[in-house]
């Protein structure tokens, strides 16, 4: 057991946008947020899985919409708070713990606000090991853990909950919602017992992505190559180096979709990327033959700085390094992939193992 | 001809160019009405060079000005901020990433009122205009007169900024008032942060613009005067007033495209040592590297398309403290010639440091004849180390690299600096900045939108950014030398047809022949 202070938070946002695989919302809106919330009500306890009781009780608490859409309308934290407790009053009961539903981008760092605001502790795993842009992709579906009971809140006051026959639904369910909402809500999802958690998470994510950001930050601060750190740090591989010549990008069915091209440089002139993201970084084509495949991370990092660049802010003219790093093994299971892999996302790609392919 | 003009805190540069040769330099110290060192500096360049009035083309002036008001938190003015949005964003209110003592300086009069738009320009709330009246009113009360005004998603209707701002101007006829659609992309608060920032140094820029305006008349020169904006290129004097957060990083671009073009050397840390400030930025390739998504000023995020240099506050007219020993950020500015102790005045400045230590020659050593030697050491190892923690910051690897030293104030340090392979000091160093503004380059921008229904994107895209090189060109670019540097797209899906708003920039470098 440890406490999450407000110094911890940049090294956390640093590493949730490296998990993030481009999605899961700007991390520096979560960290702004946060801060302001552990310097308010104090640190969060964080628990690891085995230091739960069985009988505890839990529920994640996530942005659901489009990340392009936080950049603008940031983040609406009293309707966050609202979605969680109108969730425990039709439950019936009083969570005592909050879980990150994923490990990457803003999303990651909200429940750690929450944690701070309704002083209850922060469990030390998550339900993908990275960032997804569907609520049903996590691993607590492979184990039959329903979504629903499920509230969403808007800043407008509204809030409604869901209950549903299973997790598909609650994403067609919560999609429309969340676009008629702004394509940004608050939602308080996946309640679950401690015993349910144990056997399903990804273990010791929030730690991970803690040890990761202090990586980069160490490495800034010795000025160490930062992209080769985050390598190191992720068990990553290099795919490719360019420039960004092309970002089409639209807001469909709730989400940020669109491509990315970008241009060889190096050791890659003449050669060309074109990133596909659907909030996340889903499939990565090098002239054409795939290079990295969902469900492992892509993730694009600045090349001068290390910096991960989520997807709302790729730009036309940027320098980036794009790497990939392993997904947790529970999503390479043919029960995984068929949830979480490529052809669940409509590419004709068989996957293989990212580290097999370089 | 042109006469390139650098206004810093303390000097005030000019350089007269024929085509890419430099033909003259001057110096002079800044004056306090700004005028007076714009005279002097462009009589002296006149003296030496005979040349007449009717042959200069355009003077192209760069200054720091508003950089070192923000960097020392002087001579802001307080600045009121009304966004759109609530009862969306009220959990990161106006300036919440804003430094201490800027947020002091500026006060507390940050309202979040009513309205903004969805992603699809549906609105969160409907704008009340008796709100934001009663915020306007609020603000003249207090004697606030500079605003700034944000609004959820602006850039995909601009319709509420302008709404509200025209309210704010019938409340408070003398109001400057800055709308962040005019400014900034996407992205709330770097967007908001840049209209604040436009905002606080508005009356600062009027005054100065103006000044320099009446300066060029007082010397019957007829030629245009253009500004230097962040990106190297121009932009004229009435805009400058307008939107003098665009010059914000100016000085280092043009200190920097001035150090490469006046070294040759292609890949370097560039120091640019001012009266005030310290600028270090890096040379790849020949070109400035650009800052990422966000850049910082004065610790403030924006999003501009800015290089990435780091500024503190060293210069010449940096002031020194002994117990314990500090140097700046406050500054003397433009009266080191006055409050020297070289020049015969009683403040201990970074610059009286480097004459008793020998590192330069400059008014008269006599007066620092009494320092204390251990004290002239300690401060100076104390402004070496701030230098090469600056260029430590810059690099992205620990090998040592060569920096090119340039500005007024770079005589403050030795060439023994840790980290560095050499340090390179090019003939008219101490006026990069001022060669830098005589180079600009000429910028062409487009900004339309398309009905993709009709035009495909592939298409329109090409479109825009052919007629922005076709523009740059007409502007005076070489045909050869023009580059895309900027394309922003914004889909607008509350008009019909797909529309798509399409902004791209293109930028040149001058005709040598110009």
């Amino acid at each position: 057991m440890r406490y999450l202070q407000v110094e911890d938070m940049r090294d956390l946002a640093y590493g949730a946008a490296i998990l993030g695989t481009g999605g899961g919302g700007d991390p520096y809106i979560g960290m702004l947020l946060a801060e302001q919330v552990i310097r308010e009500y104090g640190p969060v306890k964080l628990v690891g899985l085995d230091e739960i009781d069985d009988d505890a009780f839990s529920a994640s608490v996530a942005y659901v919409g489009a990340p392009v859409v936080m950049i603008e309308k940031l983040m609406g934290f009293a309707d966050m708070v609202k979605a969680f407790q109108s969730l425990e009053r039709y439950m019936g009961r009083k969570f005592t713990a909050v879980i990150s539903a994923e490990i990457g981008g803003a999303n990651s760092i909200v429940p750690v606000s929450v944690a701070a605001a309704l002083n209850l502790p922060l469990i030390d795993a998550d339900g993908m090991g990275r960032a997804y842009p569907e609520i049903p992709l996590v691993t607590w579906t492979l184990h039959g853990i329903s979504a629903t009971p499920m509230a969403m809140a808007d800043e407008k006051g509204n809030s409604l909950i869901l209950e549903t026959i299973d997790n598909h639904w609650t994403e067609r369910f919560s999609r429309s919602i969340a676009t008629d909402m702004g394509a940004e809500a608050s939602a308080a999802l996946y309640p679950a017992s401690g015993s349910e958690l144990k056997r399903s998470s990804v273990p010791n994510s929030v730690t991970r992505v803690i040890e990761i950001g202090k990586a980069i930050s160490d490495a800034r601060d010795a000025h160490h190559n930062v992209i080769e750190t985050v390598l190191k740090a992720t068990d990553g591989i290099h795919l490719f180096t360019g420039k960004i010549v092309d970002v089409l990008r639209r807001i469909e069915g709730g989400y940020s979709r669109g491509e990315c091209t970008i241009e060889g440089l190096g050791d890659y002139r003449g050669q060309k990327m074109v990133l596909h993201f659907q909030n996340e970084n889903l499939i990565a084509f090098v002239d054409d033959d795939p290079v990295a495949v969902v469900p492992d991370l892509i993730t694009l990092l600045d090349s001068d700085t290390g910096d991960a660049v989520t997807t709302e802010h790729l730009r036309y003219g940027y320098r980036v390094d794009a790497i990939g790093i392993p997904c947790d093994p529970q999503w390479r299971t043919p029960e995984g992939l068929a949830l979480g892999g490529p052809a669940h996302f409509g590419y004709e790609v068989e996957y293989v193992p990212i580290e097999q392919r370089a | 001809m042109r006469i390139g003009i650098d206004v810093g805190g303390t000097n005030t540069d000019a350089v007269l160019m024929d085509g890419l040769n430099i033909v003259t330099s001057s110096k002079t110290p800044t004056t306090a009405d700004v005028t007076g060192g714009i005279l002097s500096a462009v009589r002296q360049v006149q003296a030496q060079s005979g040349v007449q009035p009717d042959e200069i083309d355009a003077i192209m002036l760069g200054t720091t000005h508003f950089t070192n008001a923000i960097v020392e938190g002087k001579r802001l003015t307080p600045t009121a901020v009304i966004r759109l949005g609530a009862p969306a964003t009220v959990a990161l209110p106006p300036l919440v990433d804003w430094p201490q003592r800027l947020r002091d300086t500026l006060g507390k009069h940050t309202f979040i009122a009513r309205g903004g738009y969805e992603f699809d320009g549906r609105q969160i709330a409907a704008l009340d205009e008796k709100e934001i009246r009663d915020c306007a009113r609020q603000i003249a009360d207090s004697g606030v007169t500079a605003v700034a005004i944000s609004c959820v998603f602006s850039p995909v209707n601009v319709e509420m900024e302008e709404t509200a701002a025209a309210i704010v101007r019938e409340e408070i006829p003398t109001a400057r008032v800055t709308a962040s659609h005019n400014i900034g992309r996407l992205g709330l608060l770097p967007r908001e942060n840049a209209a604040v920032l436009n905002a606080c140094v508005s009356e600062l820029a009027q005054q100065t613009i103006e000044s320099f305006i009446k300066a060029l008349g007082e010397f019957q020169l007829k030629a245009p005067l253009f500004l230097t904006q962040n990106d190297g290129t121009l932009m004229n004097a009435e805009f400058a007033v307008a939107y003098p957060v665009l010059t914000l990083s100016s000085g280092p671009t043009n200190s920097m495209r001035g150090a490469a073009f006046l070294s040759g050397t292609k890949d370097a840390v560039v120091a640019d040592i001012g009266g005030t400030t310290t600028d270090v930025g890096v040379l790849v390739n020949g070109f400035p590297r650009e800052a990422s998504d966000t850049v910082r000023v004065g610790d403030v995020r924006t999003n501009f398309r800015m290089p990435d240099t780091y500024s503190f506050g060293l210069g010449g007219g940096s002031l020194v403290q002994s117990d314990p020993v500090m140097v700046g950020p406050k500054s003397v500015g433009y009266e080191l010639t006055k409050q020297g102790l070289v020049f015969g005045g009683d403040r201990l400045t970074a610059t009286d440091i480097a004459v008793a230590a020998g590192l330069a020659d400059i008014g008269d050593r006599k007066h620092v004849a009494a320092l204390d030697g251990q004290l002239v050491t300690n401060v100076t190892v104390h402004m070496e180390t701030m230098v090469a923690d600056a260029i430590d910051r810059m690099k992205t690897n620990p090998d040592p690299v060569p920096v090119i030293m340039v500005g007024g104030g770079s005589v403050l340090v030795g060439d023994e600096l840790e980290g560095t392979s050499e340090v390179v000091r090019p003939d008219h160093f101490s006026v990069a900045n001022a060669i830098g503004a005589a180079i600009a380059k000429v910028g062409g921008e487009v900004d339309v939108t398309f009905k993709i229904d009709e035009v495909p994107r592939d298409e329109a895209l090409e479109q825009a950014k052919t007629e922005a090189i076709a523009k740059t060109i007409k502007a005076g670019a070489s045909e050869d030398a023009v580059e895309i540097v900027d394309v922003d797209e914004i889909p607008l899906t509350y008009l019909p047809g797909n529309a798509l708003r399409v902004r791209v920039k293109a930028v040149g470098d001058l005709q040598s022949t110009a």
